[in-house]
């Protein structure tokens, strides 16, 4: 069952650590968020491989905005 | 910054990015000058704008704030090589207390306590290690270029050295371009005490005592007091005179902070200085009745300081406590968004310095401070309460902020007793 995921705060992406294909653990960053001068980790909530990543580096997004989705 | 030149009769240029064209800094200055995009690097951290800015506006000096590029001395040095002043430190001064390594080299030599760790970058977990083992685990990595807790990690035991190693060097790599590291003792339940330093350009050197500033989130401040309670006498000298002769020994000159924690048999051990004008200035504006900004404009304009030593008093005690946009339910995560409604309490006794104002929008791409609220006393007891009416007061809303956090702290039993730390607040002590 695919799922989303979606930032959980309004940003600017600043790293993807990952990209479709990958197997992530629960807690791992799939995209990493830059806010306000911190970077913020955008994390698998569950284990799984990523389908797609929906962002790229330097764009805003805002909070609730899916940014990727795991197998 | 504007109140202070316009009390000298000087003019003002503000610059600004695409994301503060309605920005009230930009309203409040006499002339304002576009720079740039939204993102920092595009604007108020690339040097060459902010160059061309001052020359269009036909300016004398620059000064620099406290974000930014205030500490960085190329940027220091490339202000006096365009034929400006620079209302700050000399760039040499900026450039060696930027080098957290060279600072306590010097600071050592000055006869200012450090912690106990390395002297040089440790060039591999072995290194560290090694280092480690001498002054005894728990240590603190921290990053050579740091500032602001980026590139910092405690490490509790040998064996988790390795993956602080490389975390704190990846960070401290992105965040300043080097990813050199020191190892220093980590000490428990420290206080950080600071004291505000000030420089002429005759060599004369004086303090304005001390800042309290123990509650911390990420390493950075969120409440900071004056006088500093419950700090034994001999401290509170003896950080002065450190402080003072560690100036010296840099030949600073202007506005600058010497950072030091304080353990809980009262010894003081020289964290790292800040060659600027800081954040918390008004705690010790309120306490001192003097004003620091003037001063930093006088003394760049070649004059002495306009205090000697025995002319500065601590006659009263102020508060400082800072708003952020950020969530102090989420761990403090930020939250950008748009200030909807600011309400902004006044009376005896409440200084405000805001950046905002119902309407504005706070950007992703800047830091989270919206405003400080700054209370002064007779006595801390007096402070406090007007800090608590002033918080029970301020109203923000459309994004999150810190006041909830700042309630509780300034309601907590460990606040009002004076008796803080930096660790309080992992503790849990202000949870709600």
């Amino acid at each position: 069952m695919p799922e989303e995921i979606k930032a959980h705060i309004t940003g600017v992406v600043f790293q993807l650590p990952t990209k479709p294909g990958d197997r992530v653990a629960a807690g791992d960053a799939v995209i990493v968020l830059e806010s306000m001068k911190m970077e913020i980790p955008v994390e698998a909530p569950r284990a799984g491989a990523v389908k797609e990543i929906r962002v790229r580096e330097g764009q805003t997004v805002q909070e609730g905005d899916v940014v990727a989705v795991l197998e | 910054m504007f109140r202070a030149c316009r009390q000298l009769g000087l003019k003002t240029v503000a610059v600004f990015s695409e994301a503060d064209r309605g920005a009230l800094h930009v309203r409040d200055a006499d002339e304002a000058v576009a720079i740039g995009g939204a993102p920092a690097r595009e604007s108020y951290l690339n040097a060459e704008r902010i160059l061309a800015a001052a020359r269009h506006a036909r300016a004398d000096a620059i000064h620099p704030g406290y974000g930014f590029l205030s500490e960085n001395w190329r940027f220091a040095d490339a202000v006096h090589r365009a034929g400006l002043e620079f209302i700050g430190p000399r760039p040499e001064a900026i450039r060696k207390m930027g080098d957290k390594i060279e600072a306590r080299r010097l600071m050592a030599a000055a006869g200012v306590p450090v912690l106990p760790g390395s002297f040089e970058p440790v060039a591999d977990v072995g290194g560290a290690e090694a280092v480690a083992r001498d002054v005894g685990f728990p240590v603190f990595l921290k990053a050579a270029a740091g500032g602001g807790g980026i590139g910092m990690a405690r490490v509790d035991k040998p064996t988790d050295l390795a993956g602080a190693f490389a975390m704190a060097t990846r960070r401290a790599q992105a965040a300043f371009g080097t990813g050199a590291l020191y190892v220093e003792r980590y000490l428990e339940r420290p206080r950080h005490v600071e004291i505000q330093v000030f420089g002429d350009s005759s060599g004369q050197i004086v303090h304005l005592y001390e800042r309290e500033c123990s509650i911390q989130r990420r390493h950075q401040k969120l409440v900071e007091e004056s006088p500093a309670p419950n700090l034994p006498p001999p401290s509170k000298t003896g950080l002065a005179t450190a402080a003072v002769a560690g100036a010296r020994a840099i030949g600073y000159t202007n506005a600058g902070t010497m950072e030091f924690l304080v353990d809980e048999g009262g010894g003081f051990y020289f964290l790292e200085m800040n060659t600027r004008l800081q954040v918390e200035h008004p705690v010790t504006e309120e306490v001192t009745g003097l004003d620091l900004v003037v001063a930093q404009l006088r003394v760049a304009s070649g004059e002495p300081l306009p205090w000697s030593q025995s002319e500065i008093v601590q006659r009263r005690v102020a508060i400082e406590c800072r708003v952020y946009a950020e969530d102090p339910s989420k761990g403090f995560l930020p939250s950008p968004g748009t200030v909807q409604r600011l309400d902004l309490p006044s009376g005896e006794g409440i200084r405000i310095e805001s950046g905002v104002e119902a309407g504005s929008t706070v950007s992703v791409h800047y830091d989270s401070l919206l405003l400080k609220l700054i209370t002064h006393g007779a006595t801390r007891q007096e402070a406090l309460e007007r800090m608590v009416d002033a918080l029970d007061r301020c109203v923000v809303e459309g994004l999150r902020t810190t006041i909830p956090f700042l309630r509780r702290v300034v309601a907590s039993d460990e606040f009002k007793a004076g008796r803080v730390h930096t660790q309080l607040l992992e503790q849990g002590a202000f949870n709600a």
